[in-house]
């Protein structure tokens, strides 16, 4: 445990036990609404975690995230759908093949010298591209959709990642907090030391006996894994796949908000950005519905005004500056 | 002896312009060697070709009995050399000891041994009191020291050193001389700087090569090479010595 915590001082870890058993706890009051809040919530802090480790705490800024989730929604849903192979035995074959495409785009990326802005538009290149290529691949329904069967026998399988909010629920809570713990533990590792020295003077890690590429590619494949992941349970809660949708560029950057507003390379960044972005997006909904505000992209403007004013006041992000409100500022946030 | 760096007939050059001309030259175990030479005479260019930044367009770079010229600074870094750069580059958000914790882990075999090495050496460097300062909120001098810490944490057989001196106050100079004759008299480690401080390379160097216009002008103790008319002529002369 004492490489989880670290320097974590004591209040920081009963806030997050707290806030863990807050989260275990809340099905027992929330109703079914607050319920699919939640699971967006407890979602985006998990692809955030995913995100943030790749470019958080190795640097790399990728803009096509949305890759690896589509590769692992529809690598699940067509074992499931042409060949009946569950969910938990889908993943595993969900991962490897979304880590190939992580690995491919870093070698490309990283081999060739193609640094900061560059990379992130071959990350959208890639994400795209592959769009492209599902909409017109008919084994997996090509533009018309992907639909996985909902009820009837499925409804209340577990086993087959079918079944009630609460499942969802529980699946989304456990995903999350393994991969705060897993980013803490990476934290405070050598891999996640080179991770910071690459991300903060790559030449300057070189002369230190650091392979940049090798510690690049050590996030990228972990990244793009945890995020295929986030894909596998994106197709079985929806229960439809459209690659006009999965693939989106919206998909990619609605995902690397969380991280951002929360702050960048710490653990509890995608939790808390996640934790204020999601029940805004929620909030505003409902506000501009009151108020008649019908017209199209109005919530967009005003979730687009509010993240500016939230950048503008924590630019290094909430949970940095929460942090040390709260008094649990660890040496490395 | 059999000297731990040999450089043999390097010469570098960019578009046309001969930046290191075939200079040739053996640093001993132990020793403090020095370059010196006026700006532009290529000492900075020979300098990342023994660290792995540039490949030598012909001649070789033996350490320690294998030839290291072509490779790359991290599998450099990994053979013993440790370097510093001449416009300093600590890791800015990192604090001291997450800076020193980095170089550590080279050759440390867990978290727990790098911590320890990390501690040994900021102490050494009397940076201790400020272990939990990001590396952007020091001084220039410390963070030179910084810089001089993370490439110690790794441990080198040789210490490359580029103009450490550099933008220090004569008594930072006197300072950081004292602190690497310290270094090399108790640890026996080997330093190669490039310099163009001259009161710090009389005061630190046994021995020193010059370079002049990419080429190799003189060779000898700190006393000869001062007294070298080439050398009092191409360099010194100018500057008044």
């Amino acid at each position: 445990m004492s490489s989880l915590w670290g320097d974590t001082p004591l209040r920081g870890r009963v806030l997050a036990a707290l806030l863990l058993a807050a989260f275990l706890a809340a099905p027992l009051i929330a109703d079914r609404y607050l319920i699919s809040v939640l699971i967006l919530v407890l979602y985006f802090a998990y692809v955030g975690q995913a995100w943030n480790l790749l470019m958080g705490f190795a640097g790399q800024l990728s803009l096509g995230h949305a890759l690896y989730l589509g590769i692992g929604a529809y690598v699940a849903a067509a074992l499931w759908i042409h060949f009946g192979v569950g969910p938990w035995l889908g993943v595993l074959a969900a991962i490897p093949i979304a880590a190939l495409g992580g690995a491919f785009i870093g070698w490309l990326g990283w081999r060739f010298s193609i640094e900061g802005v560059y990379f992130a538009l071959l990350t959208i290149a890639f994400a795209e591209f592959t769009r492209i290529g599902f909409d017109h691949w008919d084994f997996t329904g090509a533009s018309a959709g992907f639909f996985l069967p909902i009820g009837g026998v499925a409804a209340a399988q577990w086993w087959n990642l079918g079944g009630g909010p609460l499942l969802f629920y529980y699946v989304a809570l456990a995903l999350a907090t393994g991969a705060a713990a897993l980013t803490a533990r990476l934290r405070r590792s050598a891999l996640g030391y080179r991770w910071l020295a690459v991300r903060e003077d790559a030449e300057a890690a070189r002369a230190l006996g650091i392979n940049i590429f090798r510690a690049r590619m050590a996030a990228m494949l972990i990244s793009s894994s945890m995020t295929a992941v986030a894909g596998v349970f994106y197709a079985f809660y929806y229960r439809n796949l459209f690659p006009a949708q999965v693939f989106d560029i919206g998909r990619s950057i609605e995902l690397i908000l969380a991280p951002i507003i929360g702050g960048l390379g710490t653990v509890f960044g995608p939790i808390v950005g996640a934790l204020i972005l999601t029940p805004l997006g929620e909030v505003l909904i409902a506000v501009t519905e009151r108020l008649g505000l019908d017209a199209p992209g109005a919530k967009a403007v005003f979730y687009g005004l509010a993240l500016m004013v939230i950048i503008w006041l924590r630019p290094n992000g909430v949970w940095p500056w929460l942090a040390g409100v709260l008094g649990i500022r660890s040496k490395d946030r | 002896m059999t000297p731990l760096l040999a450089i043999e007939g390097v010469s570098k050059r960019f578009r046309g312009l001969r930046a290191v001309d075939r200079v040739s030259c053996e640093i001993l175990p132990g020793q403090i060697f020095a370059v010196i030479g006026p700006n532009g005479a290529g000492k900075t260019t020979l300098f990342n070709m023994v660290a792995g930044v540039l490949r030598p367009d012909e001649g070789t770079v033996t350490f320690a009995g294998e030839r290291i010229d072509g490779r790359r600074p991290d599998e450099i870094a990994r053979r013993g050399i440790g370097r510093t750069f001449q416009n300093v580059r600590p890791f800015p958000a990192l604090s001291v000891e997450d800076n020193v914790v980095i170089g550590a882990l080279l050759h440390a075999k867990g978290m727990e041994e790098a911590l320890e090495t990390a501690h040994q050496v900021i102490w050494q460097l009397d940076l201790f009191a400020k272990l939990r300062q990001p590396a952007a909120a020091l001084a220039l001098p410390d963070r030179k020291r910084l810089e001089l810490a993370r490439a110690l944490a790794t441990r080198p057989k040789l210490l490359l050193l580029d103009e450490v001196m550099a933008g220090l106050r004569p008594t930072e100079t006197d300072q950081m001389v004292a602190l690497l004759r310290e270094l090399n008299r108790t640890t026996g480690m080997t330093i190669l700087l490039i310099e163009h401080v001259m009161r710090a390379v009389m005061a630190l160097a046994s021995r020193v090569l010059v370079l002049h216009h990419g080429a190799a002008i003189a060779e000898g103790t700190p006393e000869e090479v001062v007294r070298d008319p080439a050398v009092i002529e191409s360099y010194l002369g100018a500057e008044a010595l």
